[in-house]
Order: C-alpha cells, then structure tokens, then sequence
C-alpha cells in the first residue's frame, strides 16, 4: 500500500471512529438520558416499573417516618405538584431532613420508589440543578445570614 | 502588602506573557528570538512569587483579603490553610495559571531536542496560553482582592475538603491538565514551522508522559478520596467533574501511545498532531465544566455566569485557532512509512480509534444534559446506566487488544499469532466459566471484566518472554508494569460489587454484627472533639479467626460552616478493606453500616502500577537518550 492510499485509509478510520462515538451515544442516550425524575414526572407515570432512576425533590415536612428496625426511614418527596412516597434502608446523609432538597437513587415499586442510595449532598449550599436556581439561592441566603 | 505584592508579581507575569507572545511573533528580530527563553522563566518565578503570596495570606489567615475571609477560618489545622488556598474557586485558578507558567519555563530550560526557531513559535504558542488564563484570573477572578472592613473571623473551608487529600489530589491533577499545554504547545509551534516528524515525537513524548503519570495519580487520588470521604463506599460515580479528569486522561492515553509511533516510525504525523490539540482542549473543556459553576458539586466553588462565558470565550479561541491552523497545515504533512493492518502501528492505531471512541461518548454523555438544558430548558441528567452501557463494552474490547497489541513487531507481523492469543482468551474463558458457575448475582459486564483482568495479568507480561531480563530497555518493563496495572484495575471494577458484602444494624455497646468473615463488636459510643468540630466516635472491635482490630468511626459535626460529616473508619488488610460508618441515635442504639469490600483496593493498587510504570517508561526515556546524547558529543 502506498504512504498515500494509507493515509487516506486512516483519516477514513478517524472519522468512521467519531461517527460510531456519535451514533453509540445518541443511541444510549435515547433510552438512558432521561435518568432523573422529579415526582411530577413520576405521578404521570414516565418512569417505568423497575428500572435504576434517580428521584430529585423537597423532603415534606412532616413526612419522615422511621420503621421499628431503626434504620428504614419512610417520607414524601414533592416538588409542589406531586407527592411520591419514599422507602430507604440505610443511614441517612448528613444533611438529610424534612424541607431540604434530596436526590434518591433508587426504583419504583407499585407507587413506592425504593431507594438503594440517598445522594451524599457534599454541603448545605449543594442543591441539585435540576432543581432550578430558585431553591439554590435560598439556601446560599440562608448560609449567609448564620 | 503581601496581597498587593502578589497581584503586582500577577500583573508583571501577564506582562511578560504578552512581550513574550510578541517576541515570537518576530516583532524583536533575532535578538527578540533569542529573549524568549529567559522571559519564559521569569515568568514562571513571577507566577511562583504570586503563588507563594497566597499561600503565606492563608496561612497567616489574614481576614482583609476578601478570598481568605470567605475560605478560611483561624482555627483551622495549618495544613488546611495551607491546602486551603487552593481549596476555592480563585485559588484553584491561580495553581492553574501557576502550573502553566511553569510549564512554560521548564520547556524553555529544558527543551533542546527541537530546533530554536520552533521552540520560540512553541513558547509563543505558550505565551497566547498564559494571556488569556491571566487575563480571566486578573479581571474576573482576582484571589488578592481586598475587603474593607476585615471581618473578624472568616466563614471557614467546606468540611469535605478539610482532608490530607486536598493538599495532593488538585496540584497532581493540574500538573496533570495543564502540562498537557506543552504538547499543545510543541504542536501548535511543530505546524507553524512545518517541523512535524520524529524529533518533535521524540520531544513531547516525555511532556505527555509525565502530564498523563500525574492525572492517572489524580484521578486514582480523587476516587479513593470520594470513597473514603462520602461515606458510602463508591469509588466512581460518573459524575461530570470526574468525567472532566477522565477526558484528559483518555487523550492524553491516546496521545502518547501514538505519540511513540511517530518517535520510533515516522508515521501518524496529523494525527498525533489532532491528539495533541484534542487532549489540552479537553483540559481546558474540564475548567470550563468545573470552574463556571455550570454544575452544582464540592468542585464548583461559586455560580457566577460572567466566568463560565469568559471561560468558553477562551475555549473557543484556543481550540478555533489550533484547528484552522491543523485544517490549514494537515495537508502539508507527510506521512510516514506504511504498515500492515497486523503490527505494532496497526493495534496502535486501533488502540488510538477505540480510546477515541470512549472520549466521544464521554464527552456527549458529559455535555449533552448542559445542552440540552441551554437549548430546551428540559432538564435531565445522564448517569451510570448509559456509560456504563456504552463505553464498558469499548472498554473491553480495549483490555482485549491488549492481549496481542504490545507483543506485536513494527510494520508487519507474519508469526502466528495463536501462540500469544490463545492462552488469554483461554484464561478468560475459564474465568468466565468459574463465574457462571458459582458467582449468580454478576452483569455480563462485570463478568467479562473480571475474565479480561485476569487474563491481563499472563497477557501483560508477555513482551517480556524470549528477551534478555538485563538488556529490556526500562521503558518495556514500563510498558510491561502499566498493562498489569490495567489488569490488577480491571479485576477490581468488574468485581468489587459482586464480592462485596453489606451489614446494616442498630447495634447497642456490648452487640455482635456478622459481615463476610468478620465479627464485629460495638465495644463503645464516645463523645470526642477536634479543633474546629466535634465527633461522636464508634468504638468497634472487628475479628476474624484470631485478633481483634479497632475501628473508629466518627459522626463529625464541624461549627464553620456549620456541617455534619461522616468520617468513616477503614481496616485494610491484604485482601480487602473492612468499611464502617457510624450513624444516628435510636432508641435501642447506634446506626451502623459495615462493609467488607474484599477487591475494592485492587482499583486504586492498579491505578498505582499504571502511574508507576509510567514513571518508569519515562524515567528509561530520558536515561537513555541522556547517555545517546553523550556519545554522540564524543
């Protein structure tokens, strides 16, 4: 093969090489890019039976229940409009408690979301994106007024 | 002082900077030329200077300086004000600045394999780098900014990163970026001066390696950091900022595994080129993504818009420039001599297409919920399902073109192959066997990885038989050693979920708790304090056999700024790591959540072996051409 033919043979490779990225993604993005659910989207029923999502909401207040093991915690997560019940075994975050942000890890059950991972928010100015700035600028007010 | 003293360092640097950029751009004639070395390194010290400057403010937690009023707390541990100057959004963008310019300097001192005139370009190049970075540090970033009147104490560092790790994981991790602006250097200056063959492989060879030893330490630093810190035993989550280090790293792996087909054969010249520029954009797309405040994470130290479309504003400059003049350039390169699809260029290359692959499936995965949300406002956020799903599989495919790439000869390779193949894929596939068959809860990805990891370890080694032990070149044993370390990582992704084994209780002093082979005791809840927090501590006495250990866990609660953390306890022994956290107060005791993890420090251990045969491939490099430069003096 002549240097030339090789080189037109590699830049061939190299852009067949970006095009497969491009393609593999947008095809695991279909199915995998609607990853975080806000309860909202839940109670329209979007989020199949079973399969891994994250939940993103406002802990309602009153909601938290503890189960008589001492380490399954029940509540509500809401963004306003819907409310989804939560059921999580395990210890909860530092910063986890009622009227804070969280985001959960987890499945839907029935109506329950099951979760297998509360987030670890990593401090009180954390606030998921996704759920807009609004709350965000609130806890960075309320940091700053301490 | 020391503030205004460091910003006027700051300032003169930047100045130096732009002389320098014009030097190279011919405006002093020869004599200009030959002033760029040393202006090079003088900037270099002066950024040092400002460096050191605000370090000496925090460390003296001097409360006038708004950056240290915000960040920093007089009773704090030293070592966390220290650390703590780069521990914020200013800081951390002065140890970029910094590192660049000291890039730049140590290219200046150092570099004479290339001829001056490229070098100069190269600086030049270097130069238009540090303007711009200085310029977004002095005008939207100032660290030395005062605050009239000085507080009277200061509102303290994110507990999180008050921690031994952050003195370590940023500085590497940014050696790591910004030493990559060398090779975008080299390769911006090798196409102006159309001076693209060997020698400059041979020059940015050892900038690349020692960039990508630093962010493979980085990156192995920050997930045992995560693991250890966020109290949950996760050692990678996908998360944007670690996917900004990944980015880096995967180019810069691309980067000098082509770059040693251009050293050794001439060939893959634009290519090696394109990578060149793709790895220092993808640095540079890293800062953007971390430092805009674009995502919301314990790296993103502040949200201020003006920075991140400063930011991007200097990304677009940087990669449009560097790809008009690769568009313009690439024509004119020659290639090299050919090879057949079966050879060491051959796997190279594919090597090369399969780490580019992942990139790009990194990098939408990574941007496409920023777009997307900046286009439709619909917010969403991709995470583990989808890469795990797309670039695991790649990933193998990766790990299997180890089992026949660096035993393969240069330009063409008629052996029969089956020799080196066969007992690979004959390990995997009784690996494979084993675990269908008694290990039921494994993807068929992480049963895959485990079979490829462990076919890795014999696979790696290979390169080493029918040679002289004495007469290998130290580079092969890196090379060598790097490959197990892909190996030894390997198994401990795949396998650390399926081994490990979780206990979840609430356990009252004086309660036994199972976990694997362990018996763990609850000897005892204590109140203890530190400096700046207050911590109630687990005493937990764990077994297995004979000898009991201690662990002590801790639930901190730090008073600036007010947080709660939990610092879990970790016995590592020399198959795995028992993990445990303390909790909250129940009525019948204590929350308490064990882990016996019995794979997880093959990860960080295989992270360690790629960093160290890096540094060995490396450090035989040098040596050697050290000892050919002599003679060919003589």
């Amino acid at each position: 093969m002549k240097p030339k033919h090789q080189r037109l043979l590699l830049a061939g490779l190299a852009i067949v090489a970006v095009l497969a990225a491009v393609l593999l993604a947008m095809w695991g993005l279909k199915d995998r890019a609607a990853y975080f659910f806000t309860p909202v989207e839940i109670a329209i029923g979007k989020a199949e039976q079973g399969r891994p999502i994250r939940l993103g909401g406002m802990v309602e207040q009153g909601s938290l229940r503890e189960e008589g093991d001492g380490v399954t915690v029940r509540f509500i997560v809401t963004d306003g409009e819907a409310r989804i019940p939560v059921r999580y075994t395990g210890i909860t975050p530092d910063l986890f408690r009622e009227g804070s942000g969280v985001v959960a890890e987890g499945r839907m059950q029935g109506k329950t979301f099951v979760a297998d991972e509360i987030l670890a928010k990593h401090d009180e100015r954390y606030m998921p994106p996704q759920l807009g700035n609004q709350a965000a600028e609130h806890a960075v007010e309320k940091t700053l007024d301490r | 002082m020391i503030a205004e003293f460091g910003l006027a360092a700051l300032w003169l640097a930047a100045a130096l900077a732009l002389l320098q950029l014009l030097l190279a751009l011919g405006i002093g004639g020869e004599a200009g030329l030959r002033a760029a070395r040393p202006l090079a390194v003088v900037q270099g010290g002066l950024t040092l200077i400002a460096f050191a400057a605000l370090i000496v403010l925090f460390l003296r937690t001097d409360l006038s300086v708004a950056l240290v009023a915000a960040n920093s707390h007089s009773a704090k541990p030293w070592i966390y004000k220290f650390a703590g100057a780069w521990g914020n959004h200013e800081g951390s963008m002065l140890l970029w600045v910094t590192v660049l310019a000291l890039s730049g300097a140590a290219l200046a001192l150092l570099e004479r394999r290339v001829g001056e005139k490229m070098l100069v370009a190269s600086l030049g190049a270097q130069a238009a780098l540090g303007l711009g970075f200085y310029a977004f540090l002095l005008l939207a970033s100032n660290p030395f900014a005062r605050l009239d009147p000085a507080p009277a104490e200061g509102r303290g560092l994110n507990p999180l990163l008050q921690d031994p790790g952050l003195a370590f994981h940023p500085p590497t991790l940014y050696f790591g970026y910004v030493g990559l602006s060398v090779a975008f250097s080299l390769a911006v200056g090798a196409m102006l001066t159309r001076h693209v063959d060997a020698a400059l492989a041979r020059a940015m060879r050892p900038w690349v390696l020692a960039s990508w030893i630093f962010l493979t330490l980085g990156i192995t630093a920050g997930s045992y950091w995560a693991y250890y810190e966020l109290g949950w035993g996760g050692w990678w989550f996908w998360d944007p900022v670690e996917n900004a280090s990944l980015m880096p790293w995967l180019a810069a792996t691309a980067l000098f595994h082509s770059v040693n087909v251009l050293a050794a054969r001439g060939g893959l010249k634009s290519w090696t080129m394109m990578l060149a520029v793709v790895a220092f954009s993808m640095s540079m797309v890293g800062t953007f993504l971390v430092r805009s405040g674009i995502l919301t994470s314990v790296h993103a130290f502040a949200v201020d818009p003006q920075r991140g479309t400063f930011i991007l504003a200097l990304l677009a400059i940087y990669v449009g420039a560097a790809l008009v003049l690769f568009a313009a350039r690439a024509a004119t390169i020659r290639e090299g001599a050919p090879f057949d699809p079966v050879s060491r260029e051959g796997a190279l290359v594919a090597n090369n297409l399969l780490l580019s692959v992942i990139l790009g499936i990194v990098f939408v995965g990574t941007l496409y919920p920023i777009i997307a949300e900046a286009l439709s406002g619909e917010k969403l956020s991709v995470g583990p399902p989808y890469f795990n799903a797309v670039a695991g599989p790649l990933a193998l495919l990766l790990a299997a073109l180890l089992f026949v790439g660096p035993v393969l000869r240069w330009r063409r390779d008629r052996r029969p192959l089956a020799k080196w193949v066969l007992p690979a894929v004959l390990t995997a596939a009784i690996v494979l066997a084993i675990t269908l068959a008694f290990v039921p809860r494994m993807s068929i990805l992480s049963r895959l990885g485990l079979a490829f990891g462990i076919a890795l370890l014999p696979a790696s080694i290979a390169p080493l038989f029918g040679r002289s032990l004495k007469r290998t070149p130290l580079a092969v044993w890196g090379m060598v050693l790097a490959h197990l370390g892909v190996g030894v990582a390997l198994i401990g992704m795949a396998s650390e979920s399926a081994f490990t084994r979780e206990k979840l209780a609430v356990a009252s002093p004086g309660d036994k708790l199972n976990v694997g082979p362990w018996l763990v005791e609850l000897a005892g809840v204590a109140p203890v304090a530190g400096p700046n927090w207050t911590a109630i501590e687990g005493h937990l006495r764990a077994s297995r056999g004979s000898g009991a250990q201690t662990l002590r866990p801790q639930a901190r609660v730090f008073t600036s700024p007010y947080t709660e953390t939990s610092e879990a306890a970790i016995l590592t022994t020399w198959n795995g790591q028992l993990y445990a956290v303390i909790g909250k107060q129940r009525d019948d005791g204590w929350q308490l959540r064990l882990w016996w993890e019995p794979v997880v420090t093959l990860i960080w251990l295989g992270g360690a072996l790629i960093a160290l045969g890096g540094l060995i491939a490396l450090v035989g490099r040098l040596w050697r051409e050290r000892r050919w430069g002599k003679e060919a003096m003589q």
